[in-house]
């Protein structure tokens, strides 16, 4: 196998070596890759959108309908993660464990007796491990910002780099530090698996619900200047609203689906300690 | 000899591809350990990235955000000034969804690993074969 692998990908990379040679030279402006459709783009998406950033406006409007595919693959991707992993709370009596936040004493039950939920006990697994003073502090300083630059990415996605699947990546490493730094039970606490779920949902639909806005506005599907009567602008501006409306659908799906995924991966589906 | 050396410096970037596409494609095929297959899956897509934003470039030009400002009409703008900005959206989304593909590989490798125990490629077929 060893042998037959190698000589596949040699031949392959023979194959792709004497096909370089054909290959425009390394930053030439007159390469056909920069020749055909991308002058439009750069000259004419500040009249007809007024986003100075291309790449967000080819994105989510030139390109619109690909990228709300590539957002359901994610979309697809995180429900598949919960299928393939997910195992559905057992009802059947199992030793639980609490620890008293303010003393730091933890109590052992026997099977099926609980405390009910309150701030002073918190539920913790067999192997839970204190976490790190320093790291847990330095965390909870950290995450506010990051999310503030999240949300900045998103919002200032038109102007500056950044948008939609940039900020929801951002937002989502965040939560995702909080469940590295403390864990996993808490992460959950902060955002149920219920929430992640239906917001994974919705922004999917927040994308497909504003393309069948236009197709209701008597406009083709994602064609955003249709929104120029709801929203009392131009059509052109109404491009780049349309464009925020959409990266923010996206956002919230990509920020979902992340926390998702590392939820099912870190715990084996079991919402336990996690990593 | 200087010609060929001036073939290979000028087109340097599609080497550098080729050379990690052709890690990646190895490690599919010949690799054991199914994460070592994966970690294979995501050097491809690493060279393909590389490949598509280095497409995107050109000698001279800045990043594909417009000079803008208030009150003012924008300015004619040349092509030339500005890299393709294609290229960029392309890899965006292919970064998200390389990330989540990864997710869902890890997913499989976990249910495979609960149900034989093992990542070894040779292992579970051994297994399969046995039922």
């Amino acid at each position: 196998m060893r042998i037959i692998g190698l000589i596949i990908v040699v031949v392959t990379g023979a194959l792709l070596i004497y096909a370089a040679t054909d290959f425009p030279a390394w930053s030439d402006p007159a390469s056909p890759a920069s020749t055909y459709l991308s002058p439009y783009y750069i000259e004419k998406t500040m009249e007809e959108t007024s986003v100075p950033n291309i790449v967000t406006a080819v994105l989510a409007d030139y390109r619109g309908f690909d990228t709300m595919f590539e957002t359901t693959v994610i979309f697809s991707a995180g429900v598949v993660c919960f299928f393939l992993l997910r195992i559905p709370r057992r009802e059947e009596p199992e030793i639980r464990y609490y620890r008293h936040v303010l003393t730091g004493v933890t109590i052992q039950l026997k099977e099926g007796y609980k405390i009910p939920p309150s701030a002073d006990f918190e539920r913790i697994d067999a192997v839970w491990t204190p976490p790190d003073l320093i790291i847990k502090t330095g965390c909870r300083i950290l995450i506010p910002f990051i999310q503030l630059f999240g949300l900045y990415v998103i919002a200032h996605g038109h102007h500056s780099p950044g948008g939609g699947f940039q900020g929801g990546v951002i937002l989502g490493a965040s939560i995702i530090l909080l469940a590295i730094s403390h864990d996993l039970r808490t992460a959950v606490r902060r955002m149920s698996e219920k929430l992640i779920a239906i917001l994974c949902a919705v922004g999917v639909s927040i994308y497909a619900g504003t393309g069948a806005l236009c197709l209701l506005l008597k406009q083709n599907f994602l064609d955003y200047s249709a929104l120029a009567g709801v929203l009392h602008v131009d059509p052109i501006t109404a491009r780049s609203h349309g464009i925020l409306m959409v990266e923010i659908g996206v956002g919230i799906a990509v920020l979902a689906t992340m926390i998702w995924i590392y939820n099912n991966i870190s715990s084996a589906g079991r919402y336990r300690q996690g990593l | 000899m200087t010609d060929l050396i001036s073939t290979v410096v000028a087109k340097y970037n599609y080497w550098i591809y080729i050379t990690l596409m052709m890690i990646g494609l190895y490690a599919m095929i010949a690799k054991n350990n199914l994460v070592k297959k994966i970690v294979g899956m995501n050097i491809f897509q690493t060279a393909i990235i590389l490949f598509y934003v280095s497409i995107g470039v050109k000698k001279g030009a800045t990043i594909p955000i417009l000079e803008h400002a208030h009150g003012h009409e924008h300015h004619v703008v040349h092509a030339v000034d500005y890299i393709n900005p294609l290229p960029h959206v392309l890899m965006l989304t292919a970064i998200v969804v390389g990330v989540a593909t990864l997710g869902v590989a890890l997913a499989l490798a976990i249910r495979i690993y609960n149900n034989y125990n093992t990542l070894e490629e040779d292992e579970i077929l051994a297994q399969i074969r046995e039922k």
